[in-house]
């Protein structure tokens, strides 16, 4: 597809409603002033420190392989000290590769609603990380997109590949100042794991209870490929639907999402993860465990597709509830086109039982901790597939995102 | 140790123990017999202070202190400890760190020590990283049970049937390390820890020696004697009839 005929797309595509959400007037926000660069992610303004923080950026640049930043609609920072990895910002990337224009779009159809078409039509930036055939970076990338002024419309288009035989591990956070009443970010996100190559994609998401969030991202396995996602939200959210699509075209191709939300506040949440199992004994888990308290309202999807001989899929809902006045749907659902697959879901949602509670009472807890105790367990997932540093580290980040709300 | 008064207590509106008094003193061991349905285990959870058993006649004193009131953990700070015969399930709750929370630990990780003491009763490092009681066979659960007790280390303990659905194997290792918890390896007098046994089948009793032994009927303790003898006659006749017996030894005793 010609760059003249994937606009003419997205312009068709300008006012088509997402299939799922509440339909967002994108005109409400801007796109703003351009932020300076800085040398250091520590020259990041003292203010905004702690959301980076939450949402998992390091800002010593510790045990990291290369770090981006971008302030609302500006690169700010991109540094990259890892031989055969490339980081940097989705424009400098499509003047750097030719070749980079076949991947736009290819996982994420650009009219696939207004949300797509507006990060074609007025893009800005986004983060292009790639990995060398054959090159493991076992350190992770950091990225880091973040919003600091009112009424701003961040949208992004990133790009990750991991060619063949690599592996990339990438940490993200997607934070919004504290001084922030109302922004929109729309993040379109492609990712290509090729033949025997792996991604781990740790994603934070520290938003607000001003912020309307609509990602839409894909990713394209091939044979023997294998794609990790663990998301975390923990934090009040006005407006966030997404339903990220894993396709696992090639054989024995896996994907597996975890996805961990606490959504208390008015957070309004619809989000899902999907798996299109087409490769011929490809594999896919989606795992999710949601808690809603206050007035939160979720709606937690989640959905196996299988059309490729022998896949396999399966999808474990959980959900727990805090409150008579929050509302959680639990939407599993599978899908079968031939008889050699194996799909499997199960869905339940509950409540803090009294039974555990007296139970950790009689080993000495006080009802609060007991009560806490059992909501840190119920959210505990096992992350599996990361480095144990990085295993670790997130566990650390789970730690710290829980602290706050608890 | 305990001293329950003239007890009385509800369970649903319904209820299921009356005009019940029991004294354990400081190194004693008491054991409790009785059918299902008799009420041992809802005196257990009333002693624990669990919120739906209600005392609507009577007190309980726990080492002076009139705990009738208590919340659980207060109970438990004072001293108490139970190991249940079917405790809940906890997602994401390790047994490892049940051993950090009952020790009063603020640590997460499963350390050495804890190690340490589950290797005590042969309890792998892998069993430690399981979510407490999830999938656990019979024998699992009481050797859990037991291992947080180690770790909480209470001076008065409650066993729920500790034999039940446990092999001859474990019985005999359970048997050993309940006795180390009640100081039953010690000189009488050097006896500080107390405990109440809740048996239905008994056999546990091979394995651990008791300092009196009740037989509880209908929500009251219908009669009560050495261990030996109250066992033995529980075994051979039933619980029935060793209350028969027994109000016939009072008889012989009153002439």
């Amino acid at each position: 597809m010609t760059k003249k005929e994937t606009i003419e797309r997205a312009e068709r595509a300008k006012r088509k409603k997402a299939a799922l959400g509440e339909d967002i007037a994108i005109g409400e926000y801007m796109t703003g002033k351009e932020h300076q660069s800085l040398n250091s992610l520590d020259e990041f303004p003292a203010e905004y420190q702690q959301d980076l923080l939450d949402a998992g950026i390091e800002p010593t640049e510790k045990d990291r392989s290369g770090s981006f930043l971008q302030r609302d609609c500006s690169v700010v920072f991109s540094t990259v000290k890892y031989p055969g990895l490339e980081l940097m910002s989705t424009t400098d990337a499509l003047k750097e590769h030719d070749w980079l224009k076949e991947y736009l779009w290819k996982a994420v159809p650009v009219d696939t609603d207004k949300y797509t078409a507006e990060v074609e039509l007025d893009q800005t930036h986004g983060y292009f990380i790639r990995s060398e055939a054959g090159k493991k970076v076992t350190m992770p990338v950091q990225s880091c997109l973040f919003i600091s002024s009112d009424k701003i419309g961040q949208k992004v288009h990133n790009i990750i590949i991991a060619e063949e035989d690599s592996e990339l591990h990438i940490i993200t956070g997607c934070s919004v100042s504290h001084a922030v009443n109302s922004a929109l970010h729309l993040g379109v996100s492609e990712f290509f794991v090729k033949k025997g190559a792996k991604i781990t994609f740790t994603m934070i998401h520290n938003w607000s209870r001003g912020m309307v969030v609509r990602p839409r991202s894909a990713v394209m396995i091939e044979d023997d490929g294998a794609f990790i996602s663990n998301y975390i939200l923990m934090t009040p959210v006005k407006s966030l639907q997404m339903y990220p699509t894993a396709y696992c075209v090639g054989r024995n191709a896996r994907a597996t999402f975890q996805t961990i939300i606490y959504a208390h506040g008015d957070t309004k949440i619809d989000s899902g993860s999907r798996a299109v199992l087409r490769g011929e004994g490809s594999r896919s888990e989606i795992i999710s465990r949601v808690i809603a308290t206050d007035n939160a309202q979720v709606i937690a999807r989640g959905e196996v597709i299988g059309e490729g001989a022998n896949a396999k899929g399966h999808i474990e809902c959980r959900g727990l509830m805090l409150s008579d006045t929050a509302e959680l749907d639990s939407i599993p659902e599978l899908k079968a086109t031939r008889k050699d697959l194996d799909l499997s879901h199960e869905a339940a949602i509950g409540k803090v039982a009294e039974e555990e509670i007296q139970y950790l009472m009689a080993r000495g807890l006080s009802e609060e901790e007991a009560t806490s105790v059992i909501i840190r367990g119920f959210l505990n997932v096992d992350i599996t597939g990361l480095p144990d540093a990085l295993a670790r580290e997130t566990k650390k980040m789970f730690d710290m995102s829980l602290e706050k709300v608890m | 140790m305990l001293q329950i008064k003239d007890l009385a207590v509800e369970v649903e509106g319904k209820e299921i123990i009356r005009d019940l008094h029991l004294n354990i003193e400081e190194g004693e061991v008491h054991v409790l017999f009785g059918p299902n349905g008799c009420g041992k285990t809802t005196l257990l959870m009333t002693l624990l202070g669990f919120p739906s058993y209600k005392v609507t006649r009577g007190r309980i004193t726990f080492k002076g202190v009139d705990i009738t009131e208590f919340p659980t953990n207060e109970r438990v700070k004072l001293g108490m400890g139970m190991s249940f015969q079917h405790p809940p399930e906890i997602r994401g709750v390790k047994l490892g760190d049940m051993v950090n929370i009952a020790q009063g630990r603020k640590e997460e990780e499963i350390d050495e020590d804890v190690i340490a003491l589950a290797k005590r009763l042969n309890i792998s490092v892998d069993f430690l990283n399981r979510d407490v009681n999830l999938g656990f066979s019979g024998g699992e659960v009481k050797r859990s049970e037991i291992l947080q007790l180690l770790a909480q280390a209470p001076d008065f303990i409650m066993f729920d049937e500790p034999d039940s659905g446990v092999d001859v194997e474990n019985i005999e290792l359970i048997g050993k390390i309940m006795s180390e918890l009640l100081d039953r390896n010690k000189m009488p007098s050097k006896r500080d820890k107390s405990g109440l046994i809740i048996t239905h089948s008994g056999s546990i009793m091979r394995h651990i020696k008791a300092d009196r032994a009740h037989v509880m009927l209908e929500g009251r303790i219908a009669c009560s004697g050495m261990p030996d003898e109250i066992t033995k006659n529980v075994m051979e006749t039933g619980f029935e009839r060793c209350v028969e017996l027994c109000a016939r030894n009072k008889e012989v005793d009153a002439e």
